[in-house]
């Protein structure tokens, strides 16, 4: 596998020989279904208690990139959620700021001017979620998110072209979006609802991998599932491989259908115990979530206070 | 900053020891004749957990003599039905006070707590309710229209599973319509007495279980008693031979399950993320004080460096120490006995020349500690590649093809288990056909269930423990001509 | 004075849910002596319709359930019917018209039936189920599936130990069922229905309409949706310890080649 997967990626607009890719993706060792769930499962029953737990819930929080992703998305919506991000419990100053907020193209330079500096502006583009437009207008939405103001873009890959086994067009299509992502942090979404099988979502991550993702992330939430436990534990142990073998650590995004702390913990420990210390930040993994941060919230005025929170004691949005 | 785990202890006020135990003959407990009482410890701390009764000749004569009566005046002539309303009781009561048990287990064997909690005790409770059903059904088994029991069972137990292990025996036992005299292990009784309190619960009449407690000649003296029909014993092939010997010649029917020294083999093609977590399961699991460990890893040449490195990497994530701490993958050695001789096998495989690695990882002052081991540069000659070392020690061989794969694989006198790792469907199916063992796992390993029988080849003994042929082992099936 | 007695409203049993036929209609129960029991809901075309609905939907995951968790489920059903001893045996008594000892002797062997069925669930296909020696490189082995979904009528003469009796063996082999009780005799059988409510049965594992066998029946046996029938005999032993033909009847059998090779 190691000496299998190192090929270059040529200049950007190089075409990529799509029977290449097809013998180096299916020359990945397979993924067992019942092993791999057996072992997340195992994982999952890992108990943090006190001290661990009270750095894991602020590191899980340091972690979301706080999200709205809707239709009726507005400026003010927005902005209620860049404040929530900065100071996700405005009773408690020692709470961390999340990550980065998350936002459709057109909403960036509203959460920009909210947020300053203060943490990163992620846009969905390339036709989240579905991806179903032309590559034009996909990396015409990728450069006018990023000349708004963000500096994270999370793009979708061409699920039909993975399925049909068309590689050499989801390769490319990462390679020019990030290409067009300028300085930009590129987090590629796999969509592992739509791949169906953990085979495939090995072969999708080193593909993004190879193309030139920054992160290789889960799901857009709109298609269920979304982020499980083994999918993730898959992921980590494909980066894991991939600095094993190019020194290059790519980072790892879980989003959609994390709701709770105890979620959140499970995935923290599967980092830990999967590829380490060295990805048990923001810079290498991330939460795509919305409700999760008010649960960690929660959580986090329960090991302060010793006493159960409810809903109405953590702010929305 | 590294995720360090604060202690996450189960709590063991679930648990209500007494300081002393007698032995459980005739439905209640009594002081066993000889007046001797014998302690046991917690292996993790060197703690006195309570001290059990020394069962002598004349506890096992009653013991024996209460199983023959209940046999004759009540067990015998009960229904089925009757029989497999005892026997899901028990499982019931078993799933109710399973965390109790989990906890007793792990502080008197030293296992970790997920794996009393998680592995054990599940499979205790499902062996009953499986068997329960069987009670019933005996004459659809395939073993005749109306199959007999056999009588009393003699049963003599290993403390790897306390609870496991009598389960495997007793639910098997039950169900048949036998009636039962268990002797657990010297070291791990408490579980054992635990059970008698649920027979007791459950209304089991009285003597239809009988416990009695002691060390290896108590155990003796139960195989050797002339009113005995029929011994099971599980533990090592040394024992089951002087066992061997000395039912032969008489009308006991005799099952052994005994040691092993299975290979796991991981071909070029293997899953391979999924196989190191086998390989992990496969030997370090309950600290390698498994008869069907994988305790031999062949890996495919081409692919060994490779997997040996993965393997190294993940036994540096397993957590050793204490066993109730919700966290720990590796707990205590059983005994110090148990330690001394994974210790001296363990020197003998350096000075034969393999090379011996192991995680850092701090080893507990008190108690029976051995961190998780690998030896590479094994090969067949070595103590340590053909002795069992029951402990959390792996020896790594190697091969070129599936061939030298199944010829390093059979040949030790054992054949209790096997385990294959490959993606391609016809090789598990070709490779299970040439493996001489009882049990060949593929794609997974130690993996347990009530309805599939468990028990070896060769000198890992005879019989089967679960399933519909592990019936057998408890009626009379001999050709009546 | 005496106390006015609460009376309970019965109803039709269709994905876990106690609803009225849609039909709006109900009829009349009475007792072995003619006098009023209870009025039963009527259950119509749309009623069945329904309920094979709710067979299907549950038929996926009660089908892939292990057969161990089949098997205690089908176990609870047996210890949440014991807790309600008493109140079978005066229904059965009452609509049957029997002692309560000859009621009891039914109403203790439905339950006794859970209990043997509940034993099966891990074990049909051990007996069913085998390797075949095929003279070849192949491993070949056939095994017990479920059909789907299956519509029943049960004895109408036996009220409680006819219905468990066709009823068990159909869903512990993982099949859902659309059962019509007796036409005549209806109300243990809603009693039943509360009992497999609150026994971890998944809801539309088993669906209870009452009513008129000969009305709604042949919808159902006509619905391209059910996947087998079954018209229970009516005068079988119900009493006899059953056999394996009931479970055999509702499962296909499934066989499947691997080569073996390395």
């Amino acid at each position: 596998m190691a000496d299998q997967m190192r090929f270059t990626n040529k200049e950007s607009d190089a075409t990529v020989d799509n029977s290449t890719l097809t013998s180096l993706l299916h020359g990945l060792p397979g993924v067992d279904q019942v092993g791999l769930e057996g072992r997340a499962a195992t994982l999952a029953t890992r108990s943090i208690k006190k001290d661990s737990k009270i750095w894991a819930i602020d590191t899980a929080i340091s972690m979301v990139d706080l999200t709205t992703l809707e239709g009726m998305d507005t400026d003010g919506k927005v902005r209620a959620l860049c404040a929530k991000a900065l100071h996700p419990d405005p009773t408690d100053p020692t709470c961390p700021a999340v990550a980065a907020v998350c936002v459709y193209g057109d909403l960036v330079a509203t959460t920009r001017a909210c947020v300053k500096d203060r943490v990163h502006v992620a846009a969905v583009a390339t036709a989240f979620p579905s991806g179903r437009a032309s590559m034009d207008v996909k990396l015409m939405d990728t450069k006018q998110a990023v000349a708004d103001g963000a500096d994270e873009i999370d793009m979708v890959i061409d699920r039909g072209a993975f399925l049909a086994g068309n590689y050499a067009k989801v390769f490319e299509e990462i390679v020019a979006v990030k290409e067009a992502c300028g300085d930009a942090h590129l987090k590629v979404i796999l969509e592992t609802g739509e791949l169906k099988t953990y085979d495939n979502v090995r072969r999708a991550s080193w593909l993004a991998m190879q193309a030139g993702a920054d992160f290789i992330k889960t799901s857009t939430g709109k298609v269920s599932p979304a982020a499980t436990l083994p999918v993730t534990l898959l992921m980590l142990e494909a980066v894991r491989d991939f600095a094993d073998q190019t020194g290059t650590r790519i980072g790892v995004k879980a989003a959609g259908g994390i709701k709770t702390s105890k979620d959140a913990i499970r995935y923290l420990v599967m980092v830990n115990e999967t590829v380490g210390e060295d990805w048990l930040n923001p810079d290498m993994f991330r939460f795509g979530a919305s409700t999760l941060l008010n649960d960690l919230l929660m959580q986090r005025q329960r090991m302060r206070d010793g006493h159960y929170s409810g809903p109405d004691y953590v702010t929305i949005d | 900053m590294p995720f360090d785990y604060a202690p996450a202890p189960e709590s063991r006020s679930i648990v209500d020891i007494e300081s002393n135990y007698g032995l459980f003959i005739g439905g209640s407990f009594s002081e066993p004749t000889s007046g001797e009482f014998f302690k046991t410890i917690n292996p993790a701390t060197e703690e006195v957990l309570s001290e059990v009764a020394e069962a002598g000749q004349a506890d096992v004569d009653a013991a024996v003599a209460a199983a023959r009566r209940a046999y004759d005046k009540t067990w015998s002539k009960m229904s089925g039905k009757d029989r497999a309303k005892y026997i899901f009781r028990i499982a019931r009561l078993i799933q109710e006070r399973s965390r109790e048990l989990a906890v007793l287990e792990t502080l008197d064997n030293g296992k970790p707590i997920r794996e009393s909690r998680d592995v054990d005790l599940p499979l205790v409770a499902a062996h009953f309710f499986y068997h329960a059903g069987w009670a019933d059904k005996l004459e659809f088994a395939g073993y005749g229209p109306d199959p007999k029991s056999l009588g009393v069972a003699a049963q003599v137990i290993p403390w790897n599973f306390p609870l496991l292990m009598l389960a495997w025996k007793v639910a098997p036992a039950l169900a048949c319509g036998n009636t039962v005299v268990l002797k657990p292990a010297e070291t791990t009784p408490l579980t054992a007495l635990a059970f008698a309190d649920i027979c007791q619960q459950a209304g089991l009449p009285p003597g239809v279980v009988n416990i009695i407690t002691g060390a290896g000649e108590t155990g003796r003296m139960l195989v050797e008693h002339p009113d005995v029909d029929k011994v099971a014993f599980t533990g090592s092939t040394e024992v089951g031979k002087a066992i061997q010997r000395a039912v032969a010649g008489t009308k006991k029917k005799l099952t052994l399950e005994l040691g092993g020294k299975a290979a796991n083999i991981v071909f070029d093609d293997a899953p391979i993320d999924q196989a190191i977590e086998g390989i992990v399961n496969g030997i370090y699991f309950n600290q390698g004080h498994v008869c069907c460990a994988g305790s031999r890893l062949l890996l495919q040449e081409s692919v060994a460096d490779e997997a040996l490195a993965s393997l190294k990497r993940r036994l540096t994530t397993l957590r050793l120490g204490d066993p109730l701490d919700k966290n720990t993958d590796i707990g205590a050695i059983n005994s110090s006995m148990q330690l001394s001789k994974i210790e001296e096998l363990t020197a003998s495989g350096e000075a034969e020349g393999a090379e011996r690695w192991s995680p850092t990882c701090p080893i507990p002052d008190k108690g029976f500690w051995f961190p998780p081991t690998v030896f590479t540069n094994v090969t067949q000659a070595h103590r340590i590649a053909r002795e069992e070392i029951f402990g959390p020690v792996l020896s790594v061989l190697t091969f070129r093809t599936p061939e030298e794969a199944v010829a390093k694989a059979n040949n030790t006198p054992f054949g209790l288990s096997a385990g294959i790792w490959t993606e391609k469907g016809s090789r598990i199916l070709w490779m299970a056909n040439q493996m001489r063992a009882g049990i060949v796992w593929a794609n997974t390993f130690n993996r347990f269930d009530p309805t599939s029988p468990f028990g070896g080849f060769k000198e890992s003994g005879f019989g089967r423990e679960g399933g519909v042929q592990g019936l057998g082992a408890y009626l009379n099936v001999e050709d009546p001509s | 004075m005496s106390r006015v007695d609460v009376r309970k409203t019965h109803k039709l049993f269709i994905g876990g849910a106690f609803p009225r036929s849609e039909s709006g209609r109900t009829y009349e129960v009475t007792d072995s002596k003619d006098q009023f029991l209870a009025n039963m809901a009527l259950a119509s075309r749309k009623d069945a319709r329904d309920a094979v609905l709710a067979a299907r939907s549950a038929v996926a995951k009660w089908s892939t359930a292990t057969a161990y968790n089949r098997g205690q489920v089908l176990y609870r059903i047996a210890e949440v019917m014991e807790g309600r001893r008493e109140q079978f045996i005066s229904e059965v008594s009452d609509s049957e018209g029997v002692s309560s000892r000859k009621a009891g002797a039914h109403v203790d062997a439905a339950i006794d039936r859970w209990v043997w069925y509940a034993g099966w669930a891990d074990k049909y296909a051990q007996v069913i189920g085998n390797t075949n020696p095929v003279a070849g490189p192949f491993f070949n082995f056939s095994v017990p599936e479920p059909t789907g979904v299956v519509a029943a009528v049960a004895p109408q003469d036996a009220s409680i130990l006819g219905l468990v009796s066709v009823v068990a063996p159909i869903i512990v082999t993982g099949n859902a069922v659309i059962v019509m009780p007796s036409s005549s005799r209806p109300i243990p059988a809603i009693t039943l229905a509360e009992c497999l409510a609150t026994s971890d049965v998944p809801a539309g594992v088993v669906n209870i309409l009452t009513g008129a066998p000969a009305e709604v029946m042949p919808w159902l046996a006509e619905h391209a949706d059910v996947n087998a029938l079954d018209g229970a005999a009516p005068h079988a032993d119900w009493q006899a310890t059953p056999s394996l033909s009931r479970m055999r009847a509702f499962v296909e059998v499934k066989t499947v080649w691997h080569p073996m090779g390395v």
